[in-house]
């Protein structure tokens, strides 16, 4: 078991993949420690899904290396399963069976006894408040009831790694809020976690470390914190009610930003670094209407995942997500 | 399902998982059927439709040997058919979880690979046993008179079985390789088409060109049709019933392993 524990519980090194003409993994190297959450950041079509379908037994690689829990992804496929839990963007459960009959059969399949499989399944119902609803077909429950049943259905048979493929996609504010305190709960369950995302904000709530991936390859890892220094942090941006206000309101911002005062093409938009964030505001309104200067508009933005494409790529997040497709 | 008394976990054989996952995931795929009351509904009315209006219709305008009423020759065809095209809804349910990524989630679980297409052809032979109950009932109200022994209409139930469990593994490897529901169904058509009318199922084959003849005549379609229908009017079979299941038995061996192939490798998008 001591090896185990200083083995990471999910390691990939060169790991390639290829569709047709589309390289989608490109040589990808991560390493995620055994209970810590790897937070896998990247656009559409930058290898995230392929990656996480060859850890689960999905897909097999074209080359490099592959292995969760130290199991081999293609060599010990079979024995894999058993440690692993995938949930997914496309919330796969059985729309005719009930949502306590998807659990029973998801347990069954472990090839966990069955009185456990109907244990496990009554305690996540409840966990996941899904009890009142839990002799209810699937078909009828919303798009936040099947996220939550996907994700306990692959909590059945408590493994201790599990792959999230983009959890709250296509969810509301409130249900991915709700999503993300589940998966906080695992993480303080020590369960190892891989997640991926298009989110910044869902990476930097729930993961340990963040992996940004572009063209099938990491680009930058590290924690919220220092991918942000590296993106720089919060900016303010503002909109000139008039254009040929851009040399004075430059000069109005300089100031209240750390660095350069940036300009778009238009001459209307201006940004910089934040400061002090939000409390900064009231002067530069301030300022600005001392200078007589309109504003359309003003707020402080936290860094996207195009501004750590941006920075890390000199490419934006959108403009590849066309290439892509 | 009595597997509780030795249910202790993971130690069992290989052949015990076999058999568990795949009679959790038959059980799954019983309980769609009632869940889905108009898909039973409408794969029954058709069947009906065509045996009352193949008996009316075509009835009076079909020549056949002397001594043999349409309907009682017609019967032993429209089983077949509705068997045969039972098979789409096995393709069907297939591309349907491979949509909605059930199979992926399948596929990550230390499962049996057969597992799910072992559910699926399964919970279809009991939904063609419930189906042909029914038109058989409504073949007798239309003038159908089996003349055939018990163990003979046994045979003849038992090879019409056969051939839609066999037809259900084709349905099952052409739905995970085309992947999508519409096209599986017309899919479906393509192969299955021709086969039914270019068969002894509706009209004898004498009237065929030779050449369509020599395939009708020994096809697998025309076989089954002929064996199940010289055993429900108690005439003798001949060669038609072992030619028969040798070709259902045949069928299995290729489709079988073929769609099993199929399903390790099913991708839910490319």
């Amino acid at each position: 078991m001591a090896s185990e524990h200083t083995r990471p519980a999910i390691l990939a090194e060169g790991l390639r993949k290829r569709f047709g003409k589309t390289l989608a993994l490109d040589g990808l190297d991560l390493e995620v420690a055994p209970g810590t959450v790897l937070g896998l950041l990247g656009p559409n079509g930058a290898g995230k899904t392929t990656a996480v379908r060859i850890f689960t037994t999905l897909l097999e690689p074209d080359g490099g290396h592959a292995e969760v829990a130290g199991l081999d992804c293609v060599r010990d496929a079979q024995r894999l399963r058993s440690r692993i839990g995938l949930a997914g963007q496309y919330a796969a459960v059985d729309e005719l069976l009930t949502g306590r009959e998807n659990l029973e059969m998801v347990g069954r399949l472990y090839r966990l006894p069955r009185a456990t499989a109907r244990a496990r399944a009554a305690e996540l119902l409840e966990q996941f408040d899904l009890a009142e609803a839990a002799n209810r077909t699937a078909r009828t429950y919303s798009g936040g009831m099947r996220r939550r049943l996907d994700l306990a259905a692959s909590l059945i048979a408590t493994p201790p790694v599990l792959f999230l493929d983009e959890p709250t996609t296509g969810l509301d504010p409130s249900g991915r809020l709700a999503m993300w305190d589940r998966i906080s709960a695992l993480r303080a369950q020590g369960t190892t976690l891989l997640l991926t995302t298009q989110y910044l904000e869902e990476a930097d709530y729930l993961a340990d470390l963040i992996a940004v991936i572009d063209h099938g390859r990491t680009i930058a890892q590290g924690t919220a914190d220092e991918l942000k220094r590296q993106v720089g942090g919060e900016r303010i941006e503002l909109t000139l009610a008039r254009g040929a206000d851009v040399a004075l309101g430059a000069q109005t911002l300089a100031p209240h930003v750390d660095g350069h005062v940036r300009a778009d093409e238009e001459g209307r938009r201006l940004s910089g670094a934040a400061v002090d964030g939000a409390r900064r505001l009231a002067d530069v309104v301030r300022d600005f209407d001392a200078a007589g200067i309109g504003l359309d508009d003003l707020a402080v933005r936290r860094p996207t995942l195009d501004d750590v494409f941006l920075t890390l790529t000199g490419h934006a997040a959108e403009a590849d997500e066309r290439e892509a497709a | 399902m009595s597997f509780e008394a030795l249910d202790t976990g993971r130690q069992h054989g290989w052949l015990y998982w076999q058999v568990s996952d795949a009679l959790v995931l038959t059980g799954r795929a019983l309980r769609h059927i009632p869940r889905s009351p108009e898909i039973l509904v409408y794969s029954t009315i058709q069947p009906v439709m065509f045996v009352v209006l193949f008996r009316y219709v075509f009835g009076g305008a079909i020549k056949l040997p002397p001594n043999i009423s349409y309907v009682n020759y017609l019967m032993a065809g429209i089983f077949v058919n509705t068997v045969a095209f039972g098979s789409f809804s096995t393709g069907v349910g297939l591309a349907l979880d491979l949509q909605n990524g059930l199979i992926d989630r399948f596929r990550s679980l230390p499962m049996s690979r057969a597992a799910v297409l072992i559910g699926r052809t399964l919970s279809d032979l009991v939904r063609n046993v419930f189906t042909g109950a029914v038109m058989f009932a409504v073949g007798i109200l239309v003038g159908f008179n089996p003349q055939g022994g018990v163990p003979e209409i046994a045979a003849a139930v038992g090879i019409l079985l056969l051939l839609g469990f066999a037809f259900s593994w084709i349905g099952a490897t052409v739905g995970l390789a085309v992947r999508n529901v519409e096209a599986v169904q017309s899919a479906g058509f393509i192969w299955l088409f021709p086969l039914i009318f270019a068969s002894s199922a509706f009209v004898p084959t004498a009237g065929m060109p030779a050449g369509l003849r020599a395939f009708a005549n020994h096809q697998p379609i025309s076989q089954v049709v002929d064996a199940a229908r010289n055993w429900f009017l108690g005439v003798p079979v001949g060669s038609h019933g072992w030619i028969a299941a040798v070709w259902c038995v045949g069928i299995l061996a290729v489709f079988v392993p073929l769609s099993v192939r199929v399903y390790r490798h099913a991708a839910s998008k490319a």
